[in-house]
C-alpha cells in the first residue's frame, strides 16, 4: 500500500506494523506528531498496545525499561532537551541489555530556543551503549524502525533511529507500506531471552563489583560490534522480502572519485543531487552516506574510502572544542589504514540549529576541498557571518 | 496487641532471606519481610536507589525470593507503570507489582515520577520506607527529616530547620483510592492495610516509619521501642485515606508525650525542653487536623 506521510508518520507505522505492546510518551517538537498518531491507534484499538502518558522524557524511557524487563516489545520517541534529559536512563537501557526502540528527532539544544533540526541531541549521547541509525527519506524511516526492533531484540541492546526536523519529520514523500503478514514473518513476536518473571525470580541490576562490572561493559561492548555483521544479514531479508535496502554506509558514484563527502541524513539528497550535476560536467566526485553511527562501521569505510585523496565531512553538529562530530570519529577510523597515501581530510561544519544546507552549500565545500587549500584547524565552519 | 493475635494473623512464609545486608536493628528490613508475608510470592518489586539496594545483596546473589528490578534513584513509580503494562498486556492482572522507595526516592527525586503514576492511577503499591534521612550515603537530611534533627548536613549548629514533608496529604490530594501510614512496630496494623490495599486496584500508597538505630542514634534493639513511640507519641500517627477524602484512624494506642520519643533519639540530643515543646505543639496540631479529617469522614457516612 502506498501512502502519502510525513516521516514522523512513517515512524507511527513501523511501530504499528511492528506490534509494538508498550508506548510511553512525552510530547516535544518536533517528535509529537509519532505519539499523537500512536496513540490514536492505541485508541481505535488498530494497535493494541499499552499507551502511557508520562509526566515527563525521563519517566518515558524508565517506563520503556520497566516494560522491557518485563518482556514486551517497547518504543518510545524524542528529540533535543528530551533526549538530554533521558540521559541516564540511556544508559540503564542498554547496560541492562533492554532492546528498546526509540525515534530521536534531531534538534538542536538550547538554549537560546531551536526547534530545527542539529545532529548535537543524538550525537552527544554516542557513550550510552545505544545503536544509532540515521535516515534520509520516509521510507527509510519507516523501514528502519521495523529493522531496529529485529537488531535490538538480537542482540539485548537498544536501537536509536535518527531523522532529521521537518526535513523529514513534517515532509510528507510517498511510502510503501508493507503488509502486516510480511512485516510479522520478518520481525515475530518478541521473545525475551530473560526477564522479570514471578516462576523464575532473579535480582536484576545489582550492585556489581569490580571483579565483575569490566565483564558486564565488555559483553556490551562485543554485543555492539556484533550488530557490524548482524545488520547486513538483517536487511538482506528485508532485501528479499521488500526489494530495498539501505546498508550500514552507502558509497554513491565513488567509483574512481577523487574527491568524496561524506555525508548523513537529509544533506546526502542535496549532496547526491550536486554530485550528479558535477559528475555531468565530468568532474570524479561522489560521497559516502553513514547510516549506522553506533557501532561505527570502520571496516567498512575504509574499504569505501580506499585510496581516494580528498575527503570532505560533512558535519551538522558540533563538539565544541574540538569540530564535527563524524569528521571526529572518521578521522579516527581512518588512521593508520592508507599510511603510504594519507588523504587530504577537511571537516565542515554547517545548518547547525536548522540553518538551511542547499547546493550552493555543498558547492561550496566542494569548490574548497578541491583547491588543496591548506588549513590548520579540523574543523572549517561554512558561512559564518563575521 | 497480644502475641497470640500476632501469631495468627502474620503469614508464616518468608520471602525475606537471612542474609541479607542490614544494619542490626533495622526497621526498613522488618517492613519488607512483613510486606512481602502478605503480598506472597506473585510479586515483583521494584527497587529505586536505597538503603535497600544494599540490603538485596551484591550481584548475583539476592535476599529476596520474588522478582527484583534495581533501578535509578527517581524513577520508582515510572519503571513499576512499564511493568505493570508489560503485565497487562501479557494477561497477568494478578500479579503484585510494588515500588519499594525510602524517602529520599519518595519525598525527594521520585516525587515527580510518583505524581505522574498516581495521577494516572497507574495500579501498583508504592511502599516508602521512611528512615527519616539519606541513611545509605551516611546520614544526610531529606525532606523527610523532622524539624530539629541533626544529620550530617544539618549540623547540632543548624539543625533540620522545616517541618517534614506531609507526603500522605500529598498523595492524598491525587485522590489515589488507598493510602495509609504504618510502622513495623505495629505489624497487625501493617499487614491489614498490605491486604486492604491488594483488594483494590489502582495506586495504593503505603508510608513505612522504618526506625534506624545508626542514623536516628539509638541502641540497636530498641527499633520497635522507638516506632511503638512514635505512634503513641502522635508523631507518627496511624491513619489510612481512601480516594483522598476518607480518613479514618486505624490504631489509638495509649498515650505517651512527644518528650519520651525525642529524648531517647541521639539525633535530637541538642534540643532544648522549650524546643522539644514547639515539637509538641506541632505534633497536637496535626493529630486534631487529622482528627477533623477522620471525624468529617465519619460524618458523612
Amino acid at each position: 500500500m502506498q501512502k502519502v506521510i510525513v516521516g514522523n508518520h512513517a515512524v507511527s507505522w513501523g511501530v504499528k506494523l511492528a506490534r509494538t505492546e508498550v508506548i510511553p510518551a512525552y510530547p516535544i517538537t518536533p517528535q509529537t506528531q509519532i505519539v499523537e498518531e500512536l496513540s490514536e491507534m492505541c485508541a481505535s484499538g488498530e494497535l493494541p498496545a499499552r499507551f502511557i502518558k508520562v509526566e515527563s522524557e525521563h519517566s518515558a524511557m524508565a517506563s520503556a525499561v520497566g516494560a522491557s524487563a518485563a518482556g514486551a516489545r517497547a518504543f518510545t520517541a524524542t528529540s533535543s532537551q528530551g533526549l538530554a534529559l533521558m540521559h541516564e536512563m540511556l544508559h540503564w537501557a542498554a547496560a541492562a541489555r533492554h532492546p528498546i526502540v526509540m525515534a530521536d528527532v534531531n534538534r538542536a539544544l538550547g538554549p537560546g530556543w531551536n526547534i530545527w533540526t542539529d545532529q548535537t541531541d543524538s550525537l552527544s549521547q554516542r557513550d550510552t551503549g545505544w545503536l544509532q541509525l540515521y535516515c534520509e527519506n520516509n521510507q527509510e524511516v519507516l523501514d528502519t524502525t521495523i529493522i531496529a526492533f529485529r537488531l535490538a531484540e538480537a542482540l539485548d541492546l537498544p536501537v536509536m533511529l535518527v531523522l532529521d526536523a521537518f526535513y523529514l519529520s513534517h515532509t510528507s514523500e510517498p511510502v510503501d507500506i508493507p503488509d502486516q503478514a510480511l512485516v510479522d514473518s520478518f520481525l515475530p513476536k518478541r521473545e525475551a531471552h530473560y526477564k522479570l518473571d514471578i516462576n523464575e525470580p532473579h535480582a536484576f541490576n545489582a550492585l556489581v563489583k569490580p571483579d565483575d562490572y569490566m565483564e558486564m561493559r565488555w559483553h556490551m561492548h562485543d554485543a555492539q560490534r556484533r550488530a557490524l555483521e548482524l545488520y547486513p544479514q538483517i536487511e538482506s531479508e528485508w532485501l528479499a522480502l521488500t526489494g530495498r535496502y539501505y546498508g550500514m554506509i552507502e558509497p554513491y558514484r565513488t567509483d574512481d572519485a577523487e574527491t568524496v563527502l561524506i555525508t548523513t541524513g537529509t544533506v546526502t539528497s542535496t549532496a547526491r543531487y550536486v554530485i550528479d550535476e558535477r559528475r555531468s560536467r565530468g568532474e570524479k566526485v561522489g560521497l559516502v552516506k553513514i547510516k549506522m553511527f553506533r557501532p561505527f562501521p570502520v571496516e567498512a569505510m575504509r574499504a569505501a574510502l580506499k585510496g581516494i585523496p580528498r575527503i570532505a565531512v560533512i558535519d551538522r553538529n558540533i563538539s565544541p572544542g574540538n569540530g564535527g562530530i563524524f569528521a571526529q570519529e572518521l578521522r579516527s577510523a581512518l588512521y593508520g589504514s592508507d599510511s603510504d597515501a594519507a588523504p587530504q581530510f577537511n571537516g565542515y561544519i554547517v545548518g547547525l540549529g536548522g540553518r538551511n544546507v542547499t547546493p550552493d552549500t555543498i558547492n561550496g565545500i566542494i569548490d574548497h576541498v578541491q583547491s588543496g587549500e591548506t588549513v590548520d584547524r579540523p574543523d572549517i565552519w561554512v558561512g559564518v557571518k563575521a | 496487641m497480644s502475641q497470640t493475635i500476632i501469631k495468627d494473623r502474620i503469614p508464616e512464609n518468608e520471602l525475606l532471606m537471612g542474609g541479607h545486608l542490614a544494619c542490626p536493628g533495622c526497621g526498613g528490613a522488618l517492613a519488607m519481610r512483613l510486606v512481602l508475608k502478605e503480598l506472597g510470592p506473585k510479586t515483583i518489586v521494584v527497587l529505586p536507589a536505597c538503603c535497600w539496594s544494599i540490603i538485596a545483596g551484591p550481584y548475583p546473589q539476592s535476599s529476596l525470593k520474588v522478582p527484583l528490578y534495581h533501578t535509578a534513584f527517581e524513577t520508582g513509580a515510572a519503571v513499576a507503570s512499564g511493568i505493570r503494562a508489560a503485565l497487562d498486556i501479557q494477561g497477568q492482572h494478578d500479579t503484585n507489582v510494588i515500588v519499594w522507595a525510602g524517602d529520599g526516592g519518595t519525598f525527594d527525586i521520585g516525587l515527580q515520577a510518583l505524581s505522574g503514576a498516581a495521577e494516572r492511577n497507574e495500579d501498583f503499591i508504592y511502599c516508602c520506607y521512611d528512615n527519616e534521612a539519606y541513611m545509605n550515603t551516611g546520614i544526610q537530611r531529606s525532606s523527610a527529616t523532622p524539624w530539629g534533627a541533626w544529620t550530617t548536613t544539618t549540623p547540632s549548629k543548624h539543625p533540620q530547620a522545616t517541618d517534614k514533608k506531609d507526603i500522605l496529604a500529598i498523595m492524598a490530594a491525587h485522590r489515589i483510592p488507598y493510602a495509609a501510614t504504618a510502622s513495623v512496630s505495629y505489624p497487625v496494623d501493617l499487614v491489614d492495610k498490605v491486604k486492604k490495599a491488594m483488594s483494590i486496584r489502582g495506586t495504593r500508597f503505603l508510608h513505612i516509619l522504618a526506625p534506624c538505630p545508626p542514623g536516628w542514634k539509638f541502641e540497636d534493639e530498641r527499633a520497635i521501642d522507638m516506632g511503638r513511640m512514635a505512634v503513641q507519641s502522635r508523631v507518627f500517627p496511624l491513619v489510612e485515606v481512601e480516594h483522598g477524602t476518607d480518613w479514618r484512624f486505624t490504631m489509638d494506642p495509649e498515650h505517651v508525650p512527644v518528650q519520651d520519643y525525642i529524648r531517647a533519639q541521639g539525633r535530637f540530643r541538642h534540643l532544648t525542653d522549650e524546643q522539644i515543646g514547639h515539637i509538641s505543639d506541632a505534633v497536637d496540631y496535626r493529630y486534631e487536623h487529622l482528627r477533623d479529617l477522620a471525624e468529617r469522614s465519619q460524618a458523612k457516612v
